[in-house]
């Protein structure tokens, strides 16, 4: 019985190699396994033995059961292997062919930069703030220190609307009076005021009778200019690359004293000069000071016990200046050719 | 407008400087110079025509030998006025003349010609002009020695310095206020010129009256000078009047003109056989005429000072002259004014009357008393040097001038404080003597006496930190960071929902556009559907920028035209912007413009066009986005210049919040469909906090049915009663198919929904749901007159 038994395995062993396809895999499971089988056969003729023989009978059929269970289970597994790699070897695709993209729209260039640009304010503790473009005089001029018949209200021909008391704002400043009036608390202050602001002034490829500020306001005790100059720092570091240098050039507004403009070395050429800083090796981004203390006290806060700094952007300037962008009208065009070009990120 | 840094030497004493460093160290300082350009032009000599013969081969240009000093140059001329004998400015080769026209040896007409005889014109020293051509090339004095260099014998080789001046330090137009700043950053002193006369015996006692009827006028001084002979200029007086931009006309205008340039007071001279012996100044009266100067007649108003004589107009104070009391070429006797007047009025004037000049410039930006005075004596100085005027003893004066000194006490901490900068009291009194400031100091007190030409610096201490800071140099501040309570910043208010709402309409697919607050009234007629007062400018620009926008649309359209134009066809487009009624109140309107497709065609077949129910579809994921799912609906309305049949208007809370829809085929040919609403509304609501909620356990139920429907009967009221039928078991409902044609009547569509049904605690049973399935189909059937389909 033994040999017969080792007989049976080897036969099936054998069998099970030449199977290839499903089928034959089942047919022969069916065949050997199935009522009708040789292991049947056995079990059936074991009837006849005798108690010992049963028991040694039986615990050789479990065993070739088993093992022959095995040798089915690998056998198919690698026919299904060969099956599936046959069937992927059909399904290669030309991955050359173009992508399916899902639309992502850009902001506009100059929201892009403002973006950037309060973000760096926010990580420095500075709140985004703004405030109406239908202006009173009274906040975009008289609490600036520029009261009317001031000679500086000339060089910033202002739109006014009705009655010369509105007017469409000429500078985001009048933000800061109006956060500086709204702290009842009187407390330190850190805003920016990103906003849209309005000139007479004839559209040309530099000039644009609707343009846009970053005016930047911190208040609080002990600040002086050198807490504006590594303020200033960071900001051109930031925008314009790591290794920009600054320097402040005196200058003049009526709501800063002192004033001055803010200047960071040419990184077209390193500061050697060349056309575009005009062969000064610096180029000039904005404008600064520390607040006049007239337009603290305007805006209620004692200058006896306050100090602050005030600093303010062109962000069409600087968007030109970054980019090399050089019609100004190419902002409020909204070619999407050309923004589609800024729909990405940029290194730091 | 120049400086002639010649002219500056009158004043202050400077050698072997590079005037190059200087400028680049004043405008450090902060006076911004423009531009350095030196006027000497070389290889320019003096020089004596010794014979002059007709070229053999022209019947105008002649052949001259012209000494030059150490040897003779020939040189062909066309002048008319050449001759033998007279002496000339020759240029030889290598001078560079303006214009950057180089002198070369050459041939004219075969002749040899080394050089060039020059007119005033041809050196930039003259503008070019009929009379200035026609009188040719420039006779010097005979007196003049042969062969030496032009430029320095005459005072021409100057450098000068165009500035680009900050609206408070205007002063420093004018040479002597400059020269401040010249000495300021040298080290130097500044001399003030020679205002010495010599004046006769006669008095101007009883030969004017002055009479001051106005506030207006706070300093009037007048001198007269007598027996005046009217000629050219010296040449010195030409040649600096060319570069800061005037014209030369004769010795007493260009006296006139050479004081206001010097120290910035404009001074005014009445011819006085003209003028009378009275001058009174008071405010015009409406309607008052004066023909000024320039031949025209002005109307004057009450808010025009005016100098008269007595009777008359002669003069619009500061601004222009009277045509009936000018100097000309007869002028015997002059009646020189040297006034302040009032700033604000002056600028009015100018503005009104549309005359701006160098004086009512000068008078807008405020002057200097002492000034006043001494000019009038330089005047006078000149007028008896290059005019032979004699002098009456004497001035007549108005003077109620506020001349409280402006006095300041400060500590040298205060402006450390300030600056940011460790200046010692050394550093500081060295800017504050450059400046030339008066101070006192006392242990750690500085008290400081600011000039009165220094109209600009207040009695505050960060004025002087700003004074002593620039000149010391802000260069040495050392950066350093505001110290203090650290806290992340954050966007404030609306700004927070506008940039969320940007981002999502970005996620979208949507590109943000930036476009003008000010529109055409053309399209301010546009879209009107916020009916809404147009707010205008009171002097616009132009017309096409006239209007304060109260929606964005037509902005958008254009800009959808724009990119049409320029070939891009697919369009999807958002703006969120500011908008103004009633004059103070503001809105932020997010407008969406779509066009073409959404999704472009993939070659495997993928297309999604842009259509109402897509921009359907970005407005509520803005409004789910903002918590406000549920809360809104879409009313169909006919709206301003939109599609009658594709336009709605957007409910929050029952209230209107914007408009979507096509644009008229009138407005717009192609299929473009917009939406706007207000975001200041959307973000006015109360909203929810999200709250996590558990998904059911137990299995859906997913059933399909299709109604038949009046086509008048909207989607949305099927919608309804489903829900309201299916009650809390049906969970979830969705529209797959809307038909209409030849299956179903002509008025009518079929509507194809699927339906969850779910319930929470429990696995449904068939009767369960279908018991909820047939009280819908009644309901519908019943309440809408739909007719289930296929039933």
């Amino acid at each position: 019985m033994k040999e017969k038994i080792e007989q049976l395995q080897k036969e099936i062993e054998i069998k099970v190699k030449e199977v290839k396809t499903l089928k034959e895999w089942n047919d022969l499971k069916v065949e050997y396994l199935g009522k009708k089988g040789p292991i049947s056969a056995i079990l059936s003729g074991m009837r006849d033995l005798s108690i010992e023989e049963k028991k040694e009978t039986g615990k050789l059929v479990n065993e070739l059961k088993e093992t022959v269970g095995i040798l089915l289970d690998e056998q198919r597994a690698q026919i299904e292997a060969k099956e599936l790699e046959e069937k992927l070897s059909k399904e290669e695709i030309d991955i050359s062919l173009p992508a399916t993209k899902i639309p992502v729209g850009t902001p506009n260039i100059l929201e892009k930069l403002i973006e950037e640009s309060e973000e760096l304010f926010m990580s420095m503790g500075y709140d985004v703030v703004e405030g109406p473009e239908l202006e009173k005089d009274y906040y975009n001029f008289e609490l600036l220190n520029l009261p009317k018949g001031h000679p500086a209200r000339d060089a910033q021909d202002t739109f006014y609307t009705k009655g010369e008391e509105l007017l469409l704002r000429s500078q985001t400043s009048p933000v800061q009076v109006r956060t500086m009036l709204a702290n009842e608390e009187k407390e330190p202050l850190r805003i920016v005021c990103p906003g849209k602001t309005y000139r007479r002034d004839d559209d040309d490829a530099t000039h644009s009778h609707q343009f846009t500020q970053m005016e930047g306001l911190l208040i609080d005790k002990n600040i002086s200019l050198a807490d504006l100059k590594g303020t200033f720092d960071i900001i051109a570091k930031k925008l314009f690359g790591i290794e920009r240098e600054t320097r402040f050039r005196p200058s003049f507004y009526p709501f800063t004293e002192p004033s001055v403009e803010l200047d960071i070395s040419c990184f077209n050429c390193g500061g050697k000069g060349c056309p575009l800083c005009k062969h000064t090796g610096w180029i000039t981004v904005g404008g600064a000071g520390m607040v006049h203390p007239r337009v603290l006290e305007n805006g209620g806060y004692d200058p006896k016990e306050w100090t602050g700094f005030a600093f303010g952007f062109g962000m069409e300037r600087l968007a030109m200046l970054k980019y090399g962008i050089t019609d100004i009208r190419t902002f409020y065009t909204n070619d999407l050719r050309v923004t589609d070009t800024f729909n990405r990120t940029e290194a730091e | 407008m120049a400086i002639s840094m010649n002219w500056v030497r009158d004043y202050v004493d400077y050698k072997d400087v590079d005037l190059k460093e200087v400028a680049d160290k004043i405008t450090r300082a902060g006076i911004n110079i423009e531009q350095v350009e030196s006027k000497y032009i070389p290889n320019l000599v003096t020089g004596e025509v010794i014979s002059c013969e007709m070229h053999p081969d022209s019947d105008h240009l002649k052949v001259c030998q012209v000494n030059v000093g150490d040897h003779k140059e020939q040189i062909v001329c066309g002048a008319g006025n050449v001759r033998t004998g007279i002496k000339v400015i020759v240029a030889l080769p290598g001078a560079i003349l303006p214009g950057d026209f180089e002198i070369k040896a050459s041939k004219i007409r075969g002749v040899e010609s080394n050089g060039m005889i020059c007119a005033l014109f041809e050196l930039g020293l003259e503008e070019k002009t009929e009379e200035s051509y026609n009188r040719g090339i420039e006779e010097l004095d005979p007196a003049t020695p042969v062969g030496v260099d032009v430029c320095k014998h005459f005072g021409w080789d100057d450098t000068c310095y165009t500035l680009d001046l900050n609206p408070n330090r205007s002063d420093c137009n004018n040479h002597i206020p400059f020269s401040y700043e010249v000495a300021a950053v040298l080290g130097e002193k500044v001399t003030l010129p020679d205002i010495t006369t010599h004046p006769v015996k006669e008095t101007i006692d009883g030969k004017l009256n002055l009479k001051i009827e106005t506030d207006n006028c706070p300093m009037y001084n007048a001198k007269i000078v007598t027996d005046v002979k009217i000629g050219p200029s010296p040449e010195f007086i030409k040649h600096r009047l060319e570069v800061a931009g005037m014209r030369s006309i004769n010795n007493v205008v260009d006296i006139s003109n050479y004081v206001m340039l010097e120290y910035g007071q404009p001074l005014h001279f009445f011819d006085r056989d003209k003028l009378g012996d009275t001058i009174l100044v008071r405010m015009a009266e409406d309607q008052e005429k004066i023909v000024t100067l320039d031949g025209k007649e002005r109307n004057l108003s009450k808010d025009d000072i005016i100098i008269t004589d007595g009777k008359k107009p002669v003069c619009i104070a500061g601004v222009m002259g009277g045509l009936n009391s000018g100097i000309d070429e007869n002028t015997k006797s002059i009646v020189i004014e040297s006034a302040i007047f009032d700033s604000y009025h002056v600028r009015y004037t100018s503005i009104n009357h549309e005359l701006r000049s160098e004086a009512s410039l000068r008078y807008e930006k405020g002057l200097n008393y002492e000034y006043c005075t001494m000019a009038i004596e330089r005047a006078c100085h000149l007028l008896e040097k290059y005019a032979d005027a004699k002098v009456l003893s004497g001035t007549m004066t108005h003077d109620v001038m506020d001349k409280t000194p402006k006095e300041v006490t400060f500590t040298l901490r205060q402006v450390n404080d300030l600056l940011g900068m460790e200046l010692t009291k050394q550093d500081a009194l060295k800017s504050l003597d450059g400046l030339g400031f008066e101070y006192e100091v006392n242990k750690d007190e500085f008290h400081v006496t600011i000039p009165n030409r220094r109209l600009d610096v207040e009695a505050h201490v960060s004025d002087l930190a700003e004074e002593i800071g620039r000149l010391y140099g802000y260069d040495h501040i050392e950066s350093k960071l505001p110290t203090g309570e650290g806290r992340p910043g954050r966007y404030i208010g609306l700004v927070a929902d506008r940039k969320l709402v940007s981002k999502r309409l970005r996620s979208l697919g949507l590109n943000e556009a930036r476009t003008y607050t000010l529109i055409s009234p053309e399209e301010d007629q546009l879209f009107r559907y916020h009916h809404q007062t147009p707010i205008a400018l009171l002097r616009p620009m132009s017309t096409d920028k006239s209007i304060i926008r109260q929606t964005l649309l037509p902005s958008l359209v254009k800009t959808v035209e724009y990119n049409k134009a320029r070939g891009t066809k697919d369009v999807c487009l958002y703006e969120i912007a500011n908008t103004y009624f009633n004059e103070e109140e503001e809105d932020t309107l997010v407008s969406i413009a779509m066009m073409g497709n959404y999704l472009t065609p993939t070659w495997q077949g993928a297309k999604m066009k842009v259509d109402f129910y897509l921009i359907k579809g970005i407005v509520e994921d803005i409004f789910d986005y903002m918590g406000l799912k549920n809360r809104y609906t879409f009313v169909k309305e006919t709206t301003p210049d939109l599609h009658p049949g594709m336009s709605a208007k957007i409910l929050l809370d029952r209230e209107e919040v914007g408009v979507i829809g096509r644009v008229h085929p009138s407005v717009m040919k192609d299929e473009l469909y917009v939406a706007e609403f207000s975001l200041k509304k959307l973000a006015s609501k109360k909203i929810k906090p999200i709250k996590f909620k558990e998904i059911s356990k137990y299995p859906s139920v997913t059933k399909d049915m299709a109604f038949v429907v009046s086509k008048k009967v909207p989607a949305e009221d099927l919608l309804a009663q489903i829900k309201k039928s299916g009650g809390r078991l049906l969970t979830d409902i969705h529209i797959f198919d809307v038909y209409v044609g030849e299956n179903v009547g002509q008025d009518e569509k079929s509507i194809a929904f699927s339906l969850t049904f779910q319930d929470p605690n429990k696995t449904l049973q068939d009767d369960e749901v279908m018991k909820v399935f047939n009280k819908i189909i009644s309901d519908v059937e019943h309440k809408l007159g739909a007719v289930l389909r296929d039933k």
